[in-house]
C-alpha cells in the first residue's frame, strides 16, 4: 500500500507542477479577452506557458513553491501510517523525477538538503473527519507570492468594512509582485494563525467558485470588484484584472480581536487532488 | 514591428527603446541572483558581461548525458537586487536586464547613465521561457553557491516577448501604473465607505 501511495503522490505532485487547473486556464482566457496591450502581451504568454507545460510534461513555473498538503482523514482511515511517510518519500521522489526545484533551506545554515524536505517541510496539516476514506490537496506554493501574505489584526470595531479596507489597501500595495492576476484567499476571525490558515484553505476552492453563504459570497464579488478598479493588472503592468477570484473563509473571533489573515496567490494557482477509499483505491486529480 | 535584439547590444541600440515596446533577445544571456551579483561585484566578471542580457533566474536545471538540460526558467523578483544593481550596470555594462516586477529609483538613474533598459518577463512562465533557450554555455559558482543561485550562461533564441518596463530615458511603466494605482485607491476606498 505504502509504495502505491507514494507512486499516486508522485503522480499527484507531478500534475500540480505541470497542469494548470481547468477553472484557472478558463479564468486567464476570460482575462486575455478583456485585456489589450502589455496586459494582453502578458496574459498570452501565460496562456501559451500553461500550454507548452501541458505537452511537454514540464514545470509550469520554476518556482515549484514548497510542498503544502491539507489532509483531510476519516478517523477509521485504515492507511494512516503508509500515509504520514509516503507524503515526505512522494516529495522526494517528485524532485527527483519531475524535477522540481530544491526550495528548503535551512534558516541558520543555509544548507538545502536538495530534496524538499526539511524541518516541518512538506507541511502536512491534518483535519480529523468521521469517516473511513482520505481527502489530499495539494497546493504548491511559490515563493512570490507567499511574500506578499499578510496577517492584519484589526480592531473588532471596524467591522467587514475595515476587512474590505485592509484587503484592498494590501493588495494596491503589492502591485506586481505576486504575479498577478492573482487568486486571493481572506481569512477572517479565529486567532492570528488560524486566519492566515483559512486563507490558505480558501485557496482550495476551484476559482470563481462562491462561498455557500450569500453574505461572505457577496464580500467575495466586492471585493474583486474593488480589487479590479485598481488598475495593477497583469504582472503589474496595469489593466483589468488584478484577481481571478477572491475567496473568504471565516471562523468565529474573540470578541476582543478581528483577525484578517491575506493570502496572495500567483496566476499560477496550481493544485491537484486525490482521495483514497478504504479499500486502497487511489484517485488522482488536477482539477480538484 | 516586434524587434529582436542580437547580442552583443550596442548601446544606441538599447537607447531607441522605450517604455511599452516588446522585445525579444537572441544569443547570450545570464542568470544572476542577490548571491551572484555579490560574487560577481567582489571577484569580478568571469568573461565579458558588456552588451549582454541579464536575467534575474534561479533555474530548474537537470543533467543528461553529460549536458545541463533547462526545464523552466522563468523570472524572480528583481527589487531583491535593487541594491547592488547600479553598481553592477556601471561595472560591467549589461545592455538588458530581464526580471519581473520593477526595480528602484537607483537602477532607473543607472540605466539612463550606461544606457541599458529593463524589460519584464511573464512571472512564472517558466516553459516559455526554457523553449528560447537553446543551450547551456556555461555555468559559474555552481558548487558555491547551488543550483538557483549559480551564474547560469544560456545560448537563446527570440528569448521573450519582453516588455520594456524601464527605459533609458528615466521612464518606469512601474512607475507610472504606481501613481493610476494609488489615485484609483483613493477612488475605490471613498466608494467602499459610502456603501
Amino acid at each position: 500500500m505504502k509504495e502505491e501511495l507514494v507512486g499516486k503522490l508522485v503522480e499527484a505532485l507531478r500534475e500540480a507542477a505541470t497542469v494548470l487547473p481547468a477553472d484557472v486556464v478558463r479564468a486567464l482566457e476570460a482575462a486575455r479577452d478583456r485585456e489589450e496591450g502589455p496586459a494582453r502581451v502578458q496574459l498570452e504568454a501565460i496562456l501559451e506557458n500553461v500550454r507548452l507545460a501541458k505537452d511537454k510534461g514540464v514545470p509550469i513555473c520554476q518556482d515549484t513553491g514548497t510542498q503544502t498538503f491539507f489532509v483531510r482523514v476519516g478517523t477509521a482511515f485504515p492507511y494512516l501510517e503508509e500515509l504520514r511517510t509516503a507524503i515526505p518519500e512522494a516529495v522526494r521522489r517528485a524532485t527527483e523525477e519531475v524535477p522540481l526545484r530544491p526550495n528548503t533551506v535551512h534558516p541558520f545554515t543555509k544548507v538545502n538538503p536538495g530534496d524538499n524536505t526539511g524541518r516541518f517541510i512538506p507541511y502536512v496539516t491534518w483535519e480529523l473527519v468521521p469517516g473511513d476514506s482520505a481527502e489530499i490537496h495539494l497546493l504548491p506554493k511559490g515563493g512570490g507570492s507567499e511574500n506578499c501574505c499578510k496577517l492584519v489584526m484589526l480592531t473588532p470595531a471596524v467591522g467587514i468594512p475595515g476587512v474590505k479596507e485592509a484587503v484592498v489597501k494590501h493588495i494596491a500595495n503589492c502591485r506586481g509582485l505576486p504575479c498577478p492576476p492573482t487568486v486571493v484567499g481572506v481569512g477572517i476571525g479565529g486567532g492570528a494563525d488560524l486566519s492566515l490558515k483559512l486563507g490558505k484553505l480558501a485557496l482550495l476552492r476551484p476559482v470563481g467558485q462562491r462561498h455557500p453563504e450569500p453574505e461572505v459570497a457577496a464580500l467575495e464579488a466586492e471585493l474583486e470588484e474593488a480589487i479590479n478598479a485598481l488598475g495593477v493588472g497583469p504582472m503589474g503592468l496595469g489593466g483589468r484584472t488584478t484577481v481571478l477570484a477572491v475567496h473568504v473563509e471565516y471562523a468565529h473571533r474573540h470578541p476582543a480581536s478581528l483577525p484578517l489573515g491575506i493570502v496572495v496567490q500567483c496566476w499560477a494557482d496550481r493544485r491537484a487532488h486525490v482521495v483514497i477509499s478504504p479499500q486502497g483505491e487511489i484517485t488522482v486529480t488536477g482539477d480538484a | 514591428m516586434v524587434r529582436v535584439f542580437e547580442t552583443p547590444i550596442a548601446e544606441e541600440k538599447v537607447r531607441e527603446l522605450k517604455a511599452g515596446d516588446v522585445i525579444y533577445v537572441s544569443g547570450i544571456i545570464f542568470t544572476a541572483r542577490d548571491e551572484a551579483h555579490k560574487v560577481l561585484l567582489e571577484r569580478g566578471e568571469p568573461f565579458p558581461l558588456e552588451g549582454l542580457a541579464l536575467f534575474h533566474c534561479g533555474p530548474v536545471v537537470r543533467k543528461r548525458n553529460g549536458a545541463w538540460e533547462v526545464i523552466a526558467a522563468g523570472p524572480t523578483t528583481s527589487m531583491r537586487m535593487e541594491s547592488l544593481e547600479p553598481e553592477f550596470l556601471r561595472r560591467f555594462k549589461p545592455r538588458v536586464i530581464i526580471g519581473k516586477g520593477g526595480m528602484g529609483e537607483g537602477t532607473l538613474a543607472a540605466l539612463a547613465e550606461v544606457g541599458a533598459v529593463y524589460c519584464h518577463f511573464t512571472g512564472g512562465a517558466g516553459a516559455l521561457a526554457a523553449r528560447a533557450i537553446k543551450s547551456v554555455r556555461e555555468v559559474h559558482y555552481l558548487e558555491e553557491l547551488g543550483i538557483p543561485e549559480a551564474i547560469w550562461v544560456f545560448e537563446v533564441e527570440r528569448f521573450g516577448p519582453l516588455v520594456v518596463a524601464m527605459d533609458s530615458h528615466g521612464r518606469s511603466l512601474y512607475a507610472e501604473v504606481g501613481a493610476a494605482v494609488e489615485a484609483n485607491l483613493e477612488k475605490v476606498l471613498a466608494r467602499t465607505k459610502e456603501g
